[in-house]
């Protein structure tokens, strides 16, 4: 029989650059950050893609993602993106954020940018810690949760309540995708992938404000092995963060 | 060149930034810079660009810092304690080596201080605008012709050397009206191109990066040290001062901004006077015009800083004078603005070779004249 050229079932995406991550093993940033890449890369768009990294432990996708990049202080990715997006409307503009970058210190940031329906899409990584800075509590951690500052557990009579961000984002008519998403599972990544791609495209088709929430792990500061980090993820964030759609301005087209 | 026409300062430094090829404007409100901004959000939207009022003065930085990225003249104006808050953007953008025009149409402060003439952000402005090793261009218009002249210098020189630049002006500045003339429009398209900056690979090169951070020490070092060698460079060449009568000065007054048109009447009162004084006005506050000081040492016996702050700038004159001549200092502060009498007096003192640095109480001054 010849030797025929096996057809090709899965290619590294070229809006990535070959660079190794830096994140730990096990983490689910590494996940998404492809997806996000993927994404870009089937919808046609890395050559207009500008992307803005956080301050976390993304700090340095600029590395990572081939497409230009912009590394933002700690919080402002929307509004740096809101410049981008501003400047070069034709541009595909987005930021990639931690909770405590996103739903603490940069919270006016996020929800300014989600009321003015800024056409961007966030991709914001819930895993209820801070990451970069060594474990301490985020505006996500659980209720009970243990971090290096809630040692007897996240108390919410002193500590405040966990943020929904999807939830909250929601109520706001710029926003036009708010979705939920995780990737603990095959079929909850290709979820996963289909939400990011929905964020660009309504992007692309003007829309205005997308963000996609992806519940993540931090098998290193949470204190766990990558597998039992996807069981806590599943048996303790999901439950209190339900995967979702939460806005769509298409929903019933 | 056109002809000349009766503007208000912060309008005429909005339309010269819209003339240098500004399209776009972030800001958040704040007394007294209101009417710079409300003429951008009447202007920009006309004409394709963006006017856009931010949540804050973090976001309003934050959002130059993007848009400067992506290459296009971009600015915000603030005061004083919006100022304060834009710190954050603006070491970012020294450290990623973005121009763009922050407006600090300087009032009184510390704190939520008052909404009157103030240049008590002069150390913020050429100290500390931020955390880090680093520098903006700081430029001091004392007159609504001027308020013009440095926006368009503002942009040209932030551009050539891919730092941020600051006017320092006041509410007496931003709202006084004078005749101007406005310096002919620049098509933005007709701008120089910036090859770094992150408008889109378009597929057509590798990728552009806009990035303060550095893990590694040594590349750290190494760019914190180009960037100071630029730093060098530009103090050898791009400081500018006005001299008015120093050939034969004894006594050299050395003003800026508001400051400087006050101290500028009361130099020609001492000068009607038959008395041997001049006055050095520092036009770049940083780079600081040292060499127009150290050429008067020569000459003059003396100095004396005249502000709208306890004394901030005098100690760059110090720096400049490097202990040849004795600098006193007389100033006002709160929003206080000295009368020229008041400044011919410390004149005179330091004529007769005291040297002081005098801050008047206003219960002194009623007791005294
Ligand atoms: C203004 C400022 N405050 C604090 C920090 C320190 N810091 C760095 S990363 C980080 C938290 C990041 O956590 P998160 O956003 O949840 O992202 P993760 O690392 O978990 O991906 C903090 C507080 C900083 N760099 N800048
Ligand atoms: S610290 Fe946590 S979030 Fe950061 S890379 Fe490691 S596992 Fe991932």
């Amino acid at each position: 029989m010849a030797a025929e050229k096996s057809p090709v079932l899965f290619e590294r995406t070229s809006a990535l650059t070959d660079k190794v991550t830096n994140y730990c093993p096990g983490c689910l940033h590494g996940i998404t950050q492809r997806l996000v890449a993927e994404s870009l890369d089937r919808l046609g768009l890395a050559d207009t893609a500008v992307g803005v990294s956080p301050v976390g432990c993304a700090v340095i996708a600029y590395e990572f993602y081939s497409c230009d990049m912009v590394q933002a202080a700690h919080g402002r990715a929307p509004a740096v993106a809101t410049g981008l997006k501003r400047a070069r409307p034709e541009n595909t503009i987005f930021t990639y954020q931690g909770d405590g970058d996103l739903a603490s210190i940069g919270m006016a940031e996020t929800i300014h940018a989600a009321t003015r329906g800024e056409n961007i899409t966030v991709i914001f990584i819930n895993n209820a810690i801070y990451g970069m800075t060594g474990g301490q509590m985020a505006p996500t951690t659980l209720p009970g949760q243990i971090t290096q500052t809630s040692p007897y557990g996240r108390d919410v009579k002193a500590a405040g309540n966990p943020i929904r961000v999807c939830e909250l984002l929601s109520s706001l008519d710029g926003v036009a995708l708010a979705q939920r998403v995780t990737v603990d599972t095959p079929s909850n990544v290709r979820k996963a992938a289909k939400a990011i791609r929905k964020g660009f495209e309504y992007q692309r088709e003007g829309l205005g404000f997308s963000i996609i929430e992806v519940l993540s792990s931090c098998p290193t500061n949470w204190g766990m092995t990558p597998y039992k980090a996807l069981e806590w993820l599943r048996e303790n964030m999901i439950p209190y963060y339900p995967p979702g759609v939460y806005k769509d301005v298409k929903a019933g087209e | 060149m056109s002809e000349k026409i009766l503007m208000k300062g912060n309008e005429a430094l909005a339309e010269a930034a819209i003339r240098a090829g500004c399209r776009h404007f972030f800001g958040y409100p704040i007394t007294p810079q209101s009417e710079l901004a409300a003429y951008m959000a009447k202007r920009l939207p006309k004409m394709g660009g963006t006017y856009l009022q931010a949540e804050s003065e973090v976001a309003a930085i934050n959002m130059v810092y993007g848009a400067s990225a992506a290459g296009v003249r971009v600015m915000t104006s603030s005061s004083s304690p919006g100022v304060s808050l834009k710190g954050e953007g603006i070491s970012y953008m020294i450290g990623a080596d973005l121009p763009g025009l922050i407006v600090n149409i300087n009032r009184g402060g510390p704190g939520l201080g008052s909404i009157q003439p103030s240049q008590a952000d002069y150390w913020m402005a050429t100290r500390a605008t931020g955390h880090g090793d680093g520098h903006v261009f700081v430029l001091a218009p004392s007159t609504v012709q001027e308020m013009a002249d440095l926006a368009r210098m503002a942009f040209d020189l932030g551009d050539r050397y891919r730092m941020p630049a600051m006017i320092l002006a006041d509410g007496l500045l931003g709202q006084m009206m004078e005749p101007v003339e406005m310096p002919d429009p620049i098509n933005p398209a007709d701008l120089p191109p910036k090859p770094w900056a992150t408008t889109g690979t378009k597929g057509e090169r590798e990728h552009n990066i806009v990035n303060s951070l550095s893990l590694v020490s040594q590349v750290l070092e190494d760019m914190v040290l180009e960037r100071n060698e630029r730093y060098q460079r530009i103090k050898e060449v791009e400081q500018i001062a006005q001299l008015e009568h120093t050939e034969d000065a004894e006594l050299v007054v050395v003003a800026y901004g508001a400051a400087s048109r006050i101290a500028r009447s009361a130099v020609n009162a001492a000068r009607e006077e038959g008395l041997k004084v001049g006055m050095i006005r520092p036009i770049t506050l940083w780079p600081f015009p040292t060499k127009a000081i150290e050429d008067v040492c020569a000459t003059a016996q003396a100095f004396l800083s005249v502000e709208l702050s306890t004394g901030q700038m005098v100690d760059d004159v110090k720096l400049a004078v490097s202990g040849r001549r004795p600098v006193s200092f007389f100033g006002h502060s709160g929003g206080i603005v000295p009368t020229p009498a008041e400044v011919l007096v410390a004149i005179k003192k330091a004529l007769a070779g005291e040297v002081f640095h005098i801050l008047p109480f206003h219960s002194k001054l009623e007791a005294g004249d």
